[in-house]
């Protein structure tokens, strides 16, 4: 699983069937502190409800998205499973200025 | 998923079995705030009315050969959907870096 916040949505009117009715985010992977890490994203289905702003975890990987949405074949990869209240990183490096 | 911008089409008459009847999209990959990305790549398309200029979803590697029917083609990028909008709003630290 991967910790991101929400930058945005995609709204698609032609698309495969599977992805009618499921809202799609568009999320940009976070380290512990908050920051974006470079450039990294996913577009997910969004399970949880979270909108624009909330960081979120969001499950990467197509097994656990396929069990996820109940579907046994469905083309997913990538789900938004959770919304994160807050975030405690206590490693050395924690809120050591970066270089 | 991921943000591409379809930048040309392509025929090949010779391809696998599987493959026979898909269309074939070059697309470049794009970031979340749609800036270019990386090397185009050639996608099958899913949604089966992408064209040239369109900013499109696709996925990648097994999911991707999950899009079509019959499944399981031997593909590795196939075009999910064609985007018709894109909100995008990272309260301004997407240009902290």
């Amino acid at each position: 699983m991967i910790l991101g916040r929400v930058c945005g949505t995609v709204v698609s009117t032609v698309q495969h069937p599977f992805y009618r009715g499921r809202k799609q985010l568009i999320v940009r992977a976070c380290t512990p502190d908050g920051a974006f890490d470079g450039d990294r994203y996913v577009v997910a289905v969004d399970l949880v409800g979270a909108g624009v702003g909330e960081t979120v975890i969001v499950e990467d990987e197509g097994n656990s998205a396929r069990q996820l949405l109940d579907a046994k074949d469905g083309p997913v990869r990538s789900v938004v499973v959770g919304i994160v209240d807050e975030v405690t990183d206590s490693s050395p490096s924690a809120g050591a200025e970066k270089p | 998923m991921k943000l591409g911008r379809v930048i040309g089409s392509m025929v090949a008459s010779i391809k696998p079995e599987g493959m026979r009847g898909l269309k074939l999209l070059i697309v470049r990959p794009l970031t979340a705030e749609l800036a270019v990305e990386g090397d185009p790549f050639i996608a099958t398309d899913a949604s089966a009315q992408a064209g040239d200029g369109d900013l499109v979803t696709y996925e990648a590697s097994r999911e991707a050969a999950l899009l079509h029917e019959p499944w399981f083609v031997p593909i590795d990028h196939a075009i999910v959907g064609i985007v018709d909008q894109h909100a995008y709003d990272d309260g301004g630290r997407g240009r902290e870096r």
